[in-house]
């Protein structure tokens, strides 16, 4: 599914949704943002943190086969079966992290969760910066089981560096807010900050 | 600095650095403190001041215990990757964290500038109340600023505010200043005399065993000679030399010269002397079946002057002692007192009258002992003595005065060395130092017991020292007798063991409002001699232009209590001033 006409930033449509998080349909095949990147979702705003990329067949009931035996490059192979971007769909899962009251942002789950087909919209710099401003989100990630979180933490927390003016005072403030919340958890703890630094 | 709800500003937070939130504990135990992510427990010693700002209250408290914890035991077993910086930097003060327990001894003014007192605290701050270091305003507002009636005697050990005695305090009550041998005790009882002598709220009779505080003592640290008493303050003290020989010797001559009649020995001098001297009790007590035989005043003389076995034996055939006691008694005393030429049949004049007179001027005495410092009877002999003369006259003064004609007497401090020796157990019941140090000021006469063995002090006298200064001490029983009826010895005896072996004293009792580990202020430069005269000076210049705070008369003039002062023992105010 290709469209040329939306916002630069709008990347994806909720398909599934849940309070804690949601799925979203990619616009482009593999155009999903990068693993704990902070996305945006309707109005009033719902930041979420994406954890899991997925691309599949969209016909769940139609494995996909492969087709590439005889092309001398993967290129080749979506270059000559042109169909496949019609079968194929890349789909994110991201946890709810906080949303926007008034000019405020609240670092807990929304009354209600986001609408299907809502907008999901990749954070700007700024955005980011100003979000992780507060790190009380971090307790929403860890408090979950999803898999591999802590991949996802420390993938956010790298992200979120970057848009501050000073990346090692922030890692060294996320890494004690982290500190605090796993408190009883050393191991987990050295994890994440193996990955963060 | 905060505000408070009327506007006022409050101490709080203006306060020294802040250290962490308070998240337990108990007042008999102290509370513990988590120290925040930037608060080293390095720098944070114990014994150090720590104000905790509560809801209502704010605390003043010291610092008793220092511990490291971490939010996962398994953080002992498996240490974090710390070559990593980044995770050493997070894990400290979060995972891995100190704590300290802080004992809340007094509350302050919750309004800077308040002139409320201090109280004791009989209740702990509440959860997370913010505790910081104490600032150097804060430890002021505790301890005084130096005036006529607070002499700063050094400072916290991690501080530059300045600890001051309550000098009125210090003067009601025996003190004593303890501390192993080579710790400074003689330096910092100098300093106390110069502060107890600027003061003017008590004479001073001072033992100098080893001529330290006279006209000149020494200063082991830089193995020169520092100022004694008498060159500081030549007007108001006096120094009466025992030893004629090496008083002569300098260029600047004794006050008196002390002789001692044979006379004037009394069998209770004996009975002192009992220990020191390896006397049998019934040897000892032999001296006052002496004195009913040959008459009060002659019994010594005549006792000593006896020759030959045959006379010694018919002797102790007359009184009814064993002969081989007495024998040995006598040839005891003769060795030990034949050669002290102090002792003479009739002395020149009146010691005991001479030194009075002094007192009674308001002047001050040091009796110098010279090379008979090192011979602990002879230095037991006079002191008791004398001691014993002039505490029957201040008793007798005591009892003639009246209510109505109020108090006339100077109160007196006699400074001992070697106390213990006077004070022991054995003899504390029978020597006047034992009972000076019971009755206290009731005949306005103290102690300053300087000793290096407290443990074997008597313990009832003990307890009656009010303000303890305690160098290092490493014997297990001195620190036990030091500590004995202490509230909190137990977290004072970290830091007593904590103290360097030089100019650091930990003090506590009637003249500071909490236990303060101190340095000792410099003593021996002449920045040192300046700033203590400039402030003798600054306290006469103030007591001559207010009327004669001693006059005894209802109208004479207290020292004026300063601004923000503590407010803490205001009682007996009335025992000194009248």
């Amino acid at each position: 599914m290709t469209t040329s006409n939306h916002e630069p930033n709008r990347i994806a449509e909720v398909v599934e949704t849940t309070s804690t998080g949601f799925t979203a349909q990619c616009y482009e095949l593999y155009g999903a943002p990068a693993l704990g990147s902070l996305v945006r979702v309707g109005d009033p705003a719902v930041y979420a943190i994406v954890h899991n990329v997925t691309t599949a067949a969209l016909d769940l009931g139609r494995r996909v086969m492969a087709r590439g035996a005889s092309e001398p490059t993967e290129e080749a192979v979506y270059h000559n079966n042109p169909q496949i971007a019609r079968l194929l769909a890349t789909h994110i899962e991201a946890l709810v992290v906080g949303h926007g009251v008034g000019d405020a942002t609240k670092y807990r789950l929304p009354s209600s969760s986001p609408r299907i087909h809502a907008f999901v919209y990749c954070c700007e710099a700024s955005e980011i910066a100003s979000f992780t401003d507060g790190l009380d989100y971090l307790h929403l990630l860890t408090s979950t089981s999803t898999p591999a979180i802590d991949e996802v933490i420390a993938a956010s927390l790298r992200l979120a560096s970057e848009c501050h003016p000073d990346p090692d005072t922030f890692n060294i403030r996320a890494g004690k807010a982290l500190a605090t919340e796993l408190a009883g958890d050393i191991a987990r703890l050295n994890a994440i900050l193996r990955g963060i630094s | 600095m905060s505000t408070s709800d009327n506007g006022a500003s409050t101490f709080g937070v203006q306060g020294g650095a802040p250290l962490g939130t308070v998240v337990g504990g108990s007042l008999s135990e102290g509370v513990e403190v988590k120290l925040n992510d930037d608060a080293s427990v390095e720098d944070i010693p114990v014994g150090s001041y720590v104000v905790i700002q509560g809801e209502t209250k704010r605390f003043f408290g010291m610092v008793n215990e220092v511990k490291l914890a971490a939010t996962d035991a398994r953080l002992r077993t498996t240490p974090a990757n710390l070559s990593d910086p980044f995770v050493a930097e997070v894990l400290s003060g979060t995972a891995a964290y100190g704590t300290i327990t802080v004992r809340p001894r007094l509350l302050l003014p919750m309004i800077a500038g308040s002139d409320a007192g201090l109280a004791p605290a009989r209740t702990v701050p509440s959860h997370f109340a913010r505790a910081s270091k104490a600032s150097d305003a804060d430890v002021a507002q505790v301890f005084g600023v130096e005036d006529d009636r607070h002499f700063a005697v050094g400072t916290p050990l991690d501080m530059e505010a300045v600890v001051c005695l309550d000098l009125k305090a210090f003067v009601e009550r025996s003190n004593g200043v303890f501390g192993k041998s080579g710790t400074g005790k003689s330096f910092l009882t100098r300093l106390l005399l110069i502060g107890v002598l600027q003061s003017r709220l008590s004479s001073l009779l001072i033992f100098d065993m080893h001529d330290e505080y006279g006209w000149a003592g020494s200063d082991a640290e830089r193995g020169t000679q520092v100022k004694g008493l008498k060159q500081l303050f030549p007007a108001q003290v006096a120094v009466f030399a025992l030893d004629r020989e090496k008083a002569m010797g300098r260029p600047v001559k004794p006050d008196v010269m002390v002789e001692i009649g044979y006379g004037d020995i009394e069998p209770e001098d004996i009975m002192v002397l009992r220990e020191t001297l390896n006397i049998s009790e019934v040897a000892a007590e032999s001296s006052y079946s002496l004195e009913r035989h040959f008459g009060k005043g002659k019994w010594l003389k005549a006792f000593l002057d006896l020759e030959g076995r045959d006379a010694i034996f018919e002797l102790a055939n007359d009184i009814n002692i064993n002969t081989s006691a007495l024998a040995s008694f006598h040839s005891r005393l003769t060795n030990r007192f034949a050669r002290l030429p102090f002792l003479v049949e009739k002395p020149a004049q009146d010691s005991v009258q001479a030194l009075m007179d002094q007192l009674d001027k308001g002047n001050h005495v040091v009796l110098e002992f010279g090379r008979y410092g090192d011979d602990v009877p002879a230095y037991m002999l006079v002191a008791n003595l004398l001691t014993r003369r002039i505490y029957a006259r201040y008793r007798a003064r005591q009892m003639a005065e009246t209510p109505e004609k109020g108090k006339s007497t100077t109160p007196l401090s006699i400074v001992v060395e070697e106390a213990h020796r006077f004070l022991s157990p054995a003899v504390a019941s029978q020597s006047t130092f034992g009972i000076i140090a019971r009755e206290m000021r009731k005949y306005n006469v103290t102690l300053l017991v300087v000793d290096q063995r407290p443990s074997g002090i008597d313990a009832e006298v003990m307890s009656q020292i009010a303000t303890k200064v305690c160098c290092l001490l490493d014997d297990d029983r001195d620190v036990d007798a030091v500590m004995t009826g202490t509230s909190g010895s137990r977290e004072l005896r970290s830091v007593l063991a904590g103290l360097e072996s030089r100019q650091q004293a930990l003090i506590f009792g009637n003249a500071v409002p909490i236990p303060v580990a101190v340095r000792i202020r410099d003593y021996g430069s002449s920045d040192s001699y300046d700033s203590l005269m400039r402030m003798a000076s600054h306290r006469s210049a103030r007591k001559s232009s207010s009327t004669n705070v001693r006059s005894g008369s209802a109208s004479s003039v207290r020292p004026e209590p300063v601004e923000g002062q503590p407010a803490v023992r205001k009682d007996d105010e009335d025992e000194l001033f009248g």
